[in-house]
């Protein structure tokens, strides 16, 4: 990485600026990295250490924050400020620093039982509220830290240790999720694809306000080949749709198309008749509708027509940004606030 | 109201102790007025008769008249119960005085009933001789049955004891308001100012203050404000001309340490001791926090104050409020969480992460009755082993309770210097008698409060240039606040154990060991004041000790022990964890302790588990406040146990 030109991140217009270039081993630490040999975890890593020097603003005002779980190991390998928190905290944690410090970068690192199970609630609620955070879900689909129990992405039928018949749970698709709770950027990609990766942290940090993504990430000792449908190249070109604004959905020789009747998105042989009709791909579209419906193609247990990209990105007003108004116009309407007049009140008397 | 008066709070005065008086300004005051040293007025009615406002703007008067004053209020959790029914009835309590008073005082001189259930649920507090002044209107045969009086009480003669005055309030404000205009419906509401205005006839109320809230208040509708004034003014004419009532009642102005002085609820004045405690550490106060009765005002309150910098947060639940307190700590604010019981219940998890990460921190527990649910809006003092205990492992958290409304706001800045100096969640303990009570509070100057130092970490901690978030003080055993944007200072802290000095995480046996050890010896290290002891002449061999809002009722109580020739000693506990210094020795020179509590010797437990003292519960867990004759008996029977005799 050479120097570096911000100006596009506008997302990170508050935040200091590095005085040089940075290098992606300014971010490693002296922290032995404790994943399991062969975990999707390095990958992602690497790809974020390389990344970070992009951003061009100060390493010190970065910080990383975290729940439990494998991926939440994730801040001690960043040499940034970070809180390893407790489990499913994190963005509770991350609303409460990036709302009072818009002059950080804030970026939380969960995982699909951190994110989606016990911290459930506070990832819709950070995603509603558009919060300046980028929240990295690491998805792989069962609980490594625990070993081995199935997770709240797990396909139904699901063997592991707490569930020897096949576990009863319908899953969550995060991006769907994501959606439904108003979020205004959502992602996906894989731990693999260190280009595709990258580009998809980009465009997140670039986002001005929650965006999340959700990283497929493997793990080898407990689910693995979880993903393996969409990395083999022999699989991937029929399983996997690569989405990019602004360029019709197609992949192998089909395409993607909406059916008027009813409004869902399906899939299709591209032929000379139908190529026109393929459906464009627009991540910035006001209404939600056509990115949950590109959701909602994949197979949830082959994971065939599964899209990855920006599923959408869009402006809303950024809650860090809209508090931060508030206190200036409090402020303006008022003046700065007068300690000795506010413990006086209005009705007082006085003892002699 | 620390100060001690050398008189007996409420024994053999009142209305009883009564003078009568020539009649100054005879023109105006055709009738006697009566002076008396202190009043306690119960203003009693449907949850939507407005009874709270009532009692405020009362309060109000009287604290502008100047006198010392302690109020209750008492109100259903549901917002409007089932109307005309026992449990739907809302009550304010008011005593005031010209002399220092310590509580909203037992049994009421005067109840203002404004139907037949809210004469029947106040009934059984009232002394003989009290004043009773009805709605009559209100006491029809369906209201009556409603709450299971078989008879008329207005005309059975079962109050016979007392002195009733049967005023048709309702018809009355109608008359008052036949000109207004208004709606039937909206004209009757205003009842609660006329019943308002009696009473300031009564007790000889300043009425400006009131004419003008009112107006305020009903900005928007100035119809409403005018009829609410015209009522107001009509309830006070109405008893200046009605032969009913013969007398009026004169409290003079308290004697109070000069100084200028408002009145002031407890949970007002936490939220003013926050801000303060910001304004003075130069942290900007960040407030995480959920709904809940009683600690929602406190959130209601910091929101109102954005030009202090201050940010409220009002978040997805419990944990996500003092998550998000906790990460702004992390970024260098005062972070706060304000809740009761069941949300410390959910916080939990959190506090320990913050034992762990040693960030400064405030949780705020406005304590209610419990378990669970419980009592939403009644008082108890039942989570100090919660605050204490209740957390997984060694967890050791500084316990701040305040003892009194107006203490509140001294509370929170001692709070937040123990939690900015230490590094350190602090729980502070309120109550919902303190936090909707309200007394006299003298305005401190701003020069008077403590500073607060947060003492950012600036540079390396090392010799070796290094930075170490976990190399202490020595002194304080504090670590360094190193805040996100200091360069050089960049680190990782989480909730797994750390290693002593680099902060790293470290599963080495000893080293968990020192730092559980170390972690402690920093909570028990923390410098607070010795225990204040009041034994007149040191010849008591009975101690009293309590904490938090029971230190009105425990000092009414001793004053009275004491005014009737007994000895006794009485201590009162700000700090819970750590104990002061000297409260092993406090505790070992006299003979027998007690500790009185509503809860079941949550205190009296860390008393005996720590000093293997035998001190003697008195509980009680009604969700109200205790009342001063009754501790005073048990104080007497306490004495009495000793001495061999039978006390009094």
């Amino acid at each position: 990485m050479t120097t570096t030109d911000n100006s596009g991140f506008r997302s990170l217009h508050l935040v200091p600026k590095a005085d040089a270039p940075q290098s992606a081993k300014e971010f490693k630490t002296d922290q032995e990295v404790r994943w399991c040999p062969g975990c999707g975890d390095y990958a992602i890593l690497a790809a974020v250490q390389s990344f970070m020097p992009e951003l061009g603003i100060r390493r010190e005002n970065t910080v990383f924050v975290s729940g439990i779980g494998c991926s939440s190991r994730f801040p001690y390998y960043m040499n940034t400020y970070g809180v390893h928190s407790i489990h499913g905290r994190a963005p509770a944690i991350a609303t409460g620093l990036a709302t009072s410090r818009q002059d950080l970068s804030v970026w939380v690192v969960t995982g699909d039982g951190d994110a989606l199970s016990i911290g459930g609630n506070h990832l819709i609620h950070a995603l509603r509220r558009n919060v300046n955070l980028k929240i990295l879900l690491f998805n792989n689909r069962i609980y490594g830290l625990t070993k081995g129990q199935y997770s709240p992405t797990s396909e139904v039928g699901k063997i592991t240790k707490s569930t020897p018949m096949g576990s009863l749970d319908a899953p969550f698709n995060p991006v769907s999720l994501a959606l439904g709770a108003e979020a205004t950027f959502v992602a996906r990609t894989l731990d693999s694809d260190r280009k595709h990766l990258t580009s998809v942290l980009r465009a997140a940090a670039e986002h001005q306000g929650t965006a999340l993504v959700e990283i497929y990430q493997n793990c080898n000792i407990f689910n693995d080949g979880a993903f393996e449908v969409l990395k083999d190249p022999a699989t991937a070109e029929r399983a996997l749709i690569r989405l990019e604004h602004g360029q019709p959905i197609t992949f192998a020789d089909q395409g993607v198309f909406r059916d008027p009747a009813t409004g869902e998105l399906t899939s299709a042989e591209l032929t000379a008749a139908n190529r026109d009709q393929v459906l464009v791909h627009d991540a910035h579209a006001a209404s939600p509708v056509t990115a949950f419906a590109l959701s909602r193609l994949a197979d949830n247990d082959t994971l065939h027509h599964t899209p990855i990209g920006v599923l959408r990105s869009v402006e809303r007003p950024v809650y860090d940004t809209l508090m931060a108004d508030q206190l200036a116009t409090a402020v303006e309407q008022r003046g700065a606030g007068d300690l000795a007049g506010l413990l006086a009140g209005k009705d007082t008397w006085t003892v002699a | 109201m620390t100060s001690e008066v050398d008189q007996a709070e409420s024994v053999g005065k009142g209305s009883g102790g009564a003078q009568d008086r020539p009649v100054a300004g005879a023109s105006q005051r055709p009738k006697p007025i009566r002076r008396v040293d202190r009043v306690i007025i119960r203003f009693a009615g449907d949850s939507g008769d407005g009874m709270q406002l009532t009692g405020d703007r009362f309060t109000s008067e009287t604290a502008s008249f100047g006198n010392d004053l302690s109020t209750l209020p008492n109100f259903p959790a549901e917002i409007r119960a089932p109307q005309g029914t026992l449990p739907g009835v809302s009550s304010f309590q008011l005593h005031f005085a010209d002399h220092d008073i310590l509580t909203p005082g037992d049994a009421p001189n005067v109840l203002v009933a404004m139907n037949p259930a809210a004469l029947k649920a106040n009934l059984p507090d009232l002394p003989h001789g009290a004043e009773i002044i009805v709605d009559t209107d209100e006491f029809t045969k369906r209201a009556l049955a409603k709450v299971g009086y078989g008879a008329d009480p207005l005309g059975d003669g079962s109050l016979d004891a007392f002195h009733l005055h049967k005023v048709p309030l309702t018809t009355l404000t109608l008359e008052a308001l036949k000109e207004s205009g208004l709606a039937r419906k909206d004209a009757e509401r205003a009842k609660n100012m006329f019943a308002l205005g009696l009473l300031s006839w009564m007790y000889h109320r300043p009425t400006h203050g009131t004419e003008s809230f009112l107006r305020t208040k009903f900005a928007k509708k100035p119809a409403i404000a005018e009829a609410n004034v015209t009522a107001f003014k009509a309830g006070w004419n109405f008893g200046e001309t009605t032969e009913d009532f013969a007398v009026s009642y004169e409290v003079a102005p308290a004697k109070l340490p000069p100084g200028t002085y408002r009145n002031i609820s407890g949970n007002l004045a936490l939220s003013y001791g926050l801000v303060a405690a910001s304004q003075r550490s130069g942290l900007p106060l960040f407030l995480g926090s959920y709904p809940i009765t009683p600690a929602s005002d406190i959130l209601h309150e910091l929101s109102k104050h954005k030009n202090f910098g201050v940010r409220t947060f009002q978040a997805e639940d419990e944990i996500a409020g003092i998550g998000a307190a906790l990460g702004a700590a992390f970024g260098g604010a005062l972070g706060v969480t304000t809740t009761s019981g069941p949300g410390v219940a959910l916080k939990s998890e959190t506090i320990g992460l913050a034992v762990s990460l040693e960030l400064p921190l405030l949780v705020v527990d406005i304590q209610r009755g419990g378990p669970s649910t419980g009592l939403p809006t009644k008082t108890e003092q039942a989570d100090l082993l919660q605050a204490m205990f209740g957390r997984n492992g060694e967890a050791p958290v500084p316990i701040v309770a305040p003892a009194t409304p107006a203490e509140c706001f001294a509370a929170a800045l001692e709070a937040a210097r123990i939690a900015v100096t230490y590094r350190t969640p602090v729980m502070l303990l309120s109550d919902g008698y303190l936090a909707n009570g309200s007394e006299p509070w003298r305005i401190p100057a701003i020069d008077e409060l403590p500073v607060i130092t947060p003492d950012f970490a600036t540079g390396p901690n090392t010799p070796e240039g290094e930075f170490w978030p976990y190399k202490r003080d020595p002194q304080t055993l504090a670590r360094p606040w190193a805040v996100p944007g200091t360069a050089g200072l960049e680190h990782r802290i989480g909730g797994i154990e750390k290693q002593d000095g680099t902060g790293n995480i470290s599963y080495d046996p000893a080293n968990h060991d020192l730092m559980v050890r170390t972690r402690q010896a920093k909570i028990d290290g923390i410098d607070v004041p010795p225990i204040e002891v009041d034994d007149p002449d040191s010849s008591a061999k009975v101690l009293v000790i309590g904490w938090g809002s029971t230190y009105g009722p425990i000092t009414a109580a001793v004053r009275r022990v004491r005014a009737d020739g007994g000895r006794i000693a009485q201590a009162h506990l700000r700090h819970l964890n750590p104990f002061p210094a000297n409260l092993g020795a406090v505790l070992g020179s006299y003979d027998k302790v007690i500790v009185p509590e509503m809860n079941l010797g949550q205190l009296a437990l860390l008393l005996r588990a720590k000093y293997l003292v035998d001190a003697q519960s008195y509980n009680q867990v009604r969700g109200l406040p205790f009342k001063a004759a009754q501790l005073a008996d048990v104080l007497w029977a306490a004495i009495g146990t000793l001495d061999g005799s039978e006390g009094r």
